[in-house]
């Protein structure tokens, strides 16, 4: 790169200095843009966010006022603890759902998909080409009283009359499971292709049997994509309530609910705020764990 | 499915363990792909009834949609534009998308340029934009949204397209990011040092040289920021205000009744979606 020749140049020399200054500063103008616009519209908004639960709103206008009133977390948590713990059952419930269900899938994907792995893939990703509400709203419609499945069914005589599926706890452990079930698979399936398989053939030379060779060699080297998995299932669907309001009716009311009603019908900006930092706190724990046992940048693979 | 099993055998074991070999080939062969093709089945289950009841005829008095089959009909492809509020909705949806992947896009492949070529000596605080985009996909989606709507009343800007797509560009910047960053990674850059070599400004090298090449990574990245955007329900409907967009509408209408022309957008956007994925990965085989 150096031109020695050309160095004394006084016109070449500062123009190569500008360049130098130019490519110092690249790395951050490059970054500029999207650090402002990450800076303004997602860390200051949980500034404000944290700043917003320790004020006191009036409940008719929503304007708050600062007043330091660290009580809201308890009074909101002293409130809400069973909707907390419902969402964390019905969240994990559906990711223990989506890892069995997926686990094998991704394991056939990966292993004997030979050429057609894309479309196999695409198979997996079907739902995201139909609106997320549409979705749930035709889930509703299978599983409605009279519907496909249970109005048939009842029709035969095969389920009781008053039996139904809708507004129970099952409903919405079925739903999200129904749409986080990608979010399970495509990490897992990134998880067991990156297996070496010459590594189970070894394990095969060395007489582990079938058994053994999954319990010892595929389960321990998929162990970062079943976190991963596990975490891009459950986050999301923790804060979910789509499935909850279309599937579950008004009773198992989960988190996201309340916290959609605090900022959207009873303008409790300063309740809802106290919630959703309680909500990032829980999702924090396992995004932390994340990071400590298998660095940040790693989830990114199974993106 | 023959075709995708028959590499099986290659991936074989030595030849060892007979019985548990053929144990595993028919394990393999019939009982693996067929549970595989269940999940897919059980995938495309709403799918399949969306599209089947867009062609329902409906006897009631209002049009919505009714899970009693009432005979074939084309009549809401044919008035698919006759619900005012959802037509808008969808077009104010499609402009939004369009325009929050040109930012994203454009903001995010900078991104990606900045943290695949530079490390910490040139690049400090490179981790720091790791975490916080790793933070921005991880966090759960409701507190984003409940928290831009948090911001937006604090310094009192009226909800509507505005607070919509920079909202959307927020949530899309680390996806996009990530996408290209992840096809940029095996780039060889000698061929810029030749362009530069050969007398090229750097502006030109950009232009002639890495554009071309990062070219299907953008393209990934934009597409992954579309179907982000359109298809987003959570942020939209805590900053959407007045202004509604497709999912926030079709939300709004459950509680009173859904029209046909609903599942006539959802097949027409699942078709173009099918269509367009077919196309990348046949486009994507024939380059290999």
């Amino acid at each position: 790169m150096e031109q020695p020749v050309l160095a004394d140049h006084p016109g070449l020399v500062a123009r190569r200095r500008r360049v130098r200054l130019g490519k110092a500063l690249a790395p951050y103008l490059l970054s500029l843009p999207a650090g402002l616009w990450l800076l303004a519209l997602f860390l200051v908004p949980l500034v404000v966010m944290l700043s917003l639960s320790l004020q006191t709103c009036n409940f008719g206008t929503g304007a708050c006022v600062m007043t330091w009133h660290w009580g809201e977390f308890g009074q909101q948590l002293s409130l809400y603890h069973s909707q907390f713990l419902t969402s964390i059952y019905f969240a994990g419930a559906a990711t223990v759902i989506d890892l069995l269900v997926s686990f094998p899938i991704a394991y056939w994907i990966a292993f004997y998909g030979g050429a057609r792995k894309n479309f196999f893939l695409l198979m997996l990703l079907l739902p995201f080409f139909v609106s997320f509400v549409i979705r749930t709203v035709v889930w509703q419609f299978i599983l409605s009283d009279q519907g496909i499945v249970l109005g048939t069914l009842k029709n035969a005589h095969l389920l009781p009359q008053n039996f139904h599926v809708l507004a129970t706890g099952y409903a919405v452990v079925a739903g999200l499971a129904y749409n986080y079930l990608p979010f399970t698979a495509l990490p897992l399936y990134v998880a067991i292709e990156r297996i070496d398989k010459s590594v189970l053939d070894a394990a095969y030379d060395l007489y582990a049997s079938k058994r053994e060779a999954f319990l010892r060699v595929i389960l321990p080297l998929t162990i970062p994509g079943l976190f991963a998995a596990f975490l891009l299932t459950f986050i999301p669907a923790l804060g979910d309530y789509i499935n909850q309001q279309l599937l579950g009716g008004t009773n198992n009311t989960m988190i996201g609910t309340v916290i959609q009603n605090a900022f959207l019908v009873n303008l409790d900006y300063a309740g809802g705020s106290a919630l959703s930092a309680i909500l990032l706190a829980i999702a924090l724990v396992g995004i932390f764990a994340y990071a400590r046992l298998l660095g940040s940048r790693t989830i990114e693979e199974y993106l | 499915m023959s075709a995708a099993v028959t590499t099986a055998p290659e991936r074989e074991a030595a030849p060892r363990h007979r019985a548990s070999r053929r144990r595993r080939r028919r394990w393999t062969r019939f009982i693996l792909p067929v549970y595989s093709w269940l999940v897919i089945a059980y995938l495309v289950l709403p799918i399949l009834v969306m599209v089947i009841y867009s062609f329902n005829k409906v006897t009631t008095g209002l049009p919505q949609v009714s899970f009693t089959w009432n005979g074939f009909t084309t009549q809401w492809y044919q008035q698919w534009n006759n619900v005012p509020g959802l037509t808008s909705a969808f077009w104010l949806s499609v402009r939004l998308a369009i325009a929050s992947t040109v930012l994203a896009t454009i903001v995010g492949t900078l991104l990606a340029l900045a943290l695949v070529r530079y490390r910490p000596p040139r690049f400090h605080g490179k981790v720091f934009v790791e975490q916080i985009m790793f933070l921005n996909i991880a966090a759960p989606e409701i507190v984003l949204g409940a928290s831009l709507l948090g911001l937006f009343v604090t310094i009192n800007l009226a909800r509507g397209f505005m607070t919509l797509l920079l909202s959307h560009v927020a949530f899309s910047i680390a996806y996009v990011a990530i996408t290209v960053r992840a096809r940029l990674t095996g780039f060889d850059r000698s061929l810029e040092e030749a362009a530069a070599d050969l007398g090229a400004n750097s502006w030109t090298t950009f232009r002639k040289i890495t554009l071309p090449l990062i070219m299907p990574g953008i393209l990934a990245g934009a597409l992954m920021a579309f179907a982000l955007s359109i298809d987003d329900f959570v942020t939209s409907n805590f900053v959407s205000g007045s202004t509604v967009p497709f999912p926030v509408w079709v939300y709004g209408v459950t509680r009173v009744g859904i029209p046909p022309q609903v599942f006539v957008f959802g097949s027409v956007i699942f078709g173009i979606g099918i269509l367009c994925a077919f196309a990348s990965i046949v486009i994507g085989r024939r380059k290999v």
